[in-house]
């Protein structure tokens, strides 16, 4: 059989425009980890069931591996690299080792990204099905229900669900989001 | 994943004409179903058409007043949407009860209607499954069917259409638009989607080689504005109903029932709307035994399959708690108007 066919496509990714020749079937995941190593986004159930491969694309949260990255040509995408790093850590991942928004780790950049969208989201208005009535005008004014219903594309097996509360809850009081 | 060319057309004529010219072409939305299947092997299409940069983006408002839906707009956008909110409130409160806000961004008004079941052995290429392969036999009949149909199945499937949106959709008498090569035509709601019968591979209306491009919600009442989605499921967030009632009731002066529309989503291979027990509920009291009634309607030709024997009794009970959301809205609104 001969090779697939590549397309070339550029995304930009963290700020960097980014040149690709991509086999169609490349997911966004894989070709950021693979491609572009950079590793902090994760593979879990590479099913669009987990959440661990959150990222932002255009600004909005996505599975990056339901997404295949031949469709991202002129988009900017957002990685937890792109977030914060370890010398400069992003106001929610600091309010998620205060409050121990972890065990294991591996779900974590899922949940900075979606974390980041959430706040993002919820100073758009943007409604949950907790109360499709009400806008809110920041994350600072969200309930327990409403972040955990927020935030249900993200799985914990650690069952660290408390401290992510707690940390968002942190970070909502905080934080003045910007869409990214 | 198998091999397949990659298009990306600008307008809907140029993606028609790629559908035309490359059988086993298939159409990529947000990618949130396909993509999965794709990599599972259960969808192995030699090309894909990408829809997004299709003009089908928007949502506009009707002549009628009522509202068109591109087949583009994504789950988040339909359900934030402020007329959606508000003239329409169960198709706002089914879609953001659906997957999880990573997948309502992507996921695409249009990809909503055509998603496929997620029937354990339909999403399994090692089993044999009538709806994948015609003729291989359904395992699902006597094995884990605790996710399966009661209602409208057949003996060569039994699987559920998964949409939470779709249920909405039918029970608020929406119209689905579609354009081909014989040009465009509409189709209503509870008419697009099919019972299995001996061919559950064929699932919708749609043909192979049409797009659709909108669903058109009519002008909005009393009743849809009060109307209510309750979906009830194992886990809290972030699953597939059980069993889902969409509802809407009006008040006639009396408090009798002057209106009712009643659809059932995780019960039947497409969004179950209950004609029949609308009509009883029509005119008649506004009460609890009255919505126990019908859903207990609804249910009286059940079948169950062993693990999805619950939803017979579950189906009514669902039904009466949404007619009973949806009265007390009914309710609230006409006090308000006093």
């Amino acid at each position: 059989m001969s090779p697939p066919s590549t397309v070339s496509v550029t995304i930009t990714v963290n700020g960097e425009a980014q040149r690709l020749d991509l086999d169609p079937r490349a997911s966004l995941l894989d070709t950021l980890r693979l491609g572009l190593d950079l590793n902090g986004t994760k593979k879990g159930c590479n099913q669009g069931a987990c959440g661990a491969c959150t990222v932002l694309l255009d600004g909005e949260r996505v599975n990056a591996c339901l997404v295949l990255a031949v469709t991202c040509d002129g988009q900017k995408v957002t990685t937890v690299e792109g977030i914060g790093m370890p010398d400069n850590l992003h106001p929610l991942q600091d309010a998620f080792v205060e409050h121990d928004g972890f065990q294991c780790g591996y779900c974590t950049p899922g949940q900075i990204v979606s974390g980041v969208a959430l706040l993002a989201e919820a100073a758009s208005g943007q409604p949950s099905v907790v109360d499709v009535d009400l806008s809110p005008d920041s994350a600072a004014q969200l309930s327990d229900e409403e972040i955990s219903e927020r935030m249900s594309g993200n799985i914990c097996r650690c069952g660290a669900y408390p401290g992510i509360r707690a940390a968002l809850r942190q970070a909502a009081q905080t934080i003045q989001p910007a869409r990214a | 994943m198998t091999p397949f060319t990659y298009h990306k057309p600008a307008s809907v004529a140029d993606a028609l004409a790629l559908l035309a010219d490359r059988p086993g072409a298939m159409l990529l939305g947000g990618g949130t179903n396909l993509v999965d299947l794709m990599r599972k092997g259960v969808e192995t299409p030699d090309h894909l058409v990408d829809v997004q940069d299709l003009p089908l983006g928007e949502i506009s408002e009707t002549d009628d007043g009522g509202l068109r839906i591109g087949a583009l707009v994504s789950n988040t956008a339909l359900a934030a949407h402020d007329r959606v909110r508000r003239d329409y409130r169960m198709l706002s409160e089914a879609t953001l009860a659906g997957a999880s806000q990573q997948l309502r961004n992507r996921a695409t008004t249009g990809g909503n209607l055509l998603q496929r079941t997620r029937c354990y052995y339909f999403t399994e290429p090692g089993y044999p499954c009538n709806k994948r392969e015609p003729g291989s036999g359904c395992p699902a009949k006597d094995g884990f069917n605790r996710i399966h149909a009661i209602l409208g199945e057949s003996d060569a499937c039994i699987a559920t259409h998964p949409s939470d949106m779709c249920v909405a959709m039918s029970a608020l008498d929406a119209v689905v638009e579609i354009t081909g090569p014989g040009g465009d035509r509409t189709v209503p709601f509870p008419d697009f989607h099919l019972l299995p019968g001996d061919t559950p591979n064929v699932e919708t209306v749609l043909e192979p080689d049409e797009i659709i491009t909108a669903v058109t919600l009519p002008p909005p009442s009393d009743l849809s504005r009060q109307s209510v989605y309750v979906k009830v499921r194992d886990r809290q967030s972030y699953a597939f109903a059980l069993v889902s009632v969409a509802a809407g009731l009006a008040l006639g002066a009396d408090g009798q029932v002057e209106d009712v529309r009643l659809a059932l989503g995780g019960v039947a291979h497409k969004p179950w709307r209950a004609f029949d027990a609308e009509s009883l509920l029509r005119g008649g009291p506004a009460s609890d035994d009255a919505f126990r009634q019908a859903g207990q309607a609804i249910v009286a030709d059940a079948t169950g399959y062993g693990h999805n024997d619950f939803k017979i009794p579950l189906a009514p009970r669902t039904v009466a708690v949404a007619l009973g959301k949806a009265l007390a809205r009914a309710q609230r609104a006409s006090g308000d108007a006093r």
